[in-house]
């Protein structure tokens, strides 16, 4: 089941890896020299370029655990559960990254690290999630009991922290809206002019490259460790 | 459908017998929640005003420990005595196994909270005597059981049973008691359902999106 193409890293990886990387270094060049100063926040602003990015990353690959554990329930196969894995441990860095500049951003803008704002509180509650995703996982032996279990909680977990962001919602939020419709209470929200914009999607679409890339690359792995516990299996006969 | 609905009893009954021979489990919950008012009392060193206004809390941070003392009780000692198999073996749907130790620990639940509730009235000198109240103490614990009788099941079969259960339960058990825990305060401070309703939608949207799951998934928890 192990292809070869799995011992040589393909052509589009390394293409991938360097785009990324040639990505990465635009955003920088885009977030620090092309992106105009904000008026009100002034540098600190500039981290929300990374922090909405990161949000967004976040959402898109534990969406797709979610969606890799219903495909594992229905045709249980191993590749599924590998991609799972490497979604929700992509998903946690990023849930992490996200909530440190958010916190960074938050200092300046509400004047505090922390606050009990629902969108704030939600992803942190979603890093516990799937945090607790990891230690069911490192609880059971049996591979394919993991599998399941696992995609189970990726699925279960889908459904629970939108409740939770509705359940906290129903207290007013503070966390601005800068894209789309903001609310009465929001605190240090903005209004983009043209060339944030451009930056915003800049590096939105290269952290996704960026995240593919990783995901590619951990889903690799998941494939060679497999790989090699089989040729343990099949030279120590256990 | 009906040989459904009788499984689901039998194995509620199942459950309900085997705890009303030892009441061991209910006991050790009833004195937990004792213990764990008066330590809430001692630590929360409090006047009469802030005391009304957090005793929805309090109560639900009881309940859910209590609840989750409750669960792993039940899931993960019959995960240890292998018993668990023979229940798998009975030719009935695997969800109304589901189902019936849902029921069951929701039982157990209400046993404590209908305990607890004229102590801590008592202790606290309050009225809790409010059918609203009683609603939302149903709901809450039927969606905190529904969700934790699946979690505990997956738990069950883990390594470190019993730290496990905790740790995969409060995260995705937070907007029922969040939920739980406004609605509840609106009733006990007296403020009534238009406070209450927004909390009490999500408890209701909870309560049958996390069965729904439970029902879908218990085959794939407990197949070998």
């Amino acid at each position: 089941m192990a292809s070869t193409s799995l011992d040589r890293k393909p052509r589009l990886l390394q293409a991938l890896d360097i785009l990324s990387a040639l990505l990465m270094l635009g955003t920088i060049y885009m977030v620090f020299f092309y992106a105009p100063m904000e008026r009100v926040m002034g540098q600190v602003q500039r981290v929300f370029y990374f922090h909405a990015s990161s949000g967004w990353v976040t959402m898109v690959v534990l969406i797709i655990a979610a969606l890799a554990g219903i495909i594992y329930l229905i045709r249980p196969h191993k590749k599924w559960d590998v991609l799972a894995v490497a979604c929700v441990e992509i998903g946690l860095v990023f849930a992490f990254i996200c909530v440190t500049t958010g916190s960074i951003w938050a200092r300046p803008a509400w004047n505090t690290w922390w606050t009990w704002d629902p969108r704030v509180v939600t992803f942190t509650i979603l890093i516990l999630v799937y945090m607790a995703y990891m230690l069911l996982r490192q609880g059971i032996e049996d591979p394919q009991r993991r599998a399941r279990f696992g995609a189970i909680y990726a699925i279960l977990a889908a459904f629970t922290v939108p409740l939770t962001f509705f359940s906290i919602r129903i207290w007013r939020t503070l966390h601005p809206v800068v894209i789309g419709s903001g609310s009465a209470t929001a605190e240090g929200g903005f209004d983009m002019t043209r060339p944030m914009v451009w930056t915003l999607l800049f590096t939105l679409l290269a952290l996704t490259v960026f995240t593919l890339t990783l995901l590619w690359h951990r889903v690799r792995l998941g494939w060679l460790a497999d790989k090699v516990e089989e040729l343990r299996m099949k030279a120590f006969g256990r | 459908m009906a040989s459904y609905f009788a499984a689901v009893w039998a194995i509620m009954r199942k459950d309900l017998a085997a705890e009303w021979r030892s009441r061991q489990m209910v006991t050790a919950m009833l004195v937990f929640v004792v213990l764990v008012i008066f330590i809430f009392a001692f630590t929360l060193d409090i006047d009469m005003l802030t005391r009304r206004q957090i005793a929805a809390g309090v109560l639900w941070t009881t309940f859910a420990f209590a609840g989750i003392l409750g669960l792993n009780r039940t899931l993960a000692t019959e995960g240890e005595r292998g018993s668990l198999d023979g229940l798998l073996l009975a030719p009935v749907e695997r969800s109304a196994i589901y189902f019936g130790k849902t029921l069951a620990n929701l039982f157990f639940m209400l046993v404590v909270e209908i305990f607890t509730l004229p102590l801590y009235a008592l202790f606290y000198n309050m009225s809790l005597a409010q059918p609203g109240l009683w609603l939302v103490l149903l709901l809450g614990s039927w969606c905190f059981c529904s969700v934790g009788t699946l979690l505990a099941a997956m738990a069950a079969q883990a390594r470190s049973r019993e730290l496990l259960l905790p740790v995969l339960l409060l995260p995705m058990a937070l907007p029922v008691l969040v939920a739980s825990v406004r609605a509840s305060s609106a009733f006990v401070n007296g403020l009534g359902m238009e406070y209450a309703s927004a909390s009490l939608n999500i408890l209701v949207v909870y309560g049958l999106i996390m069965p729904a799951l439970g029902f879908m998934f218990f085959d794939f928890i407990v197949e070998e």
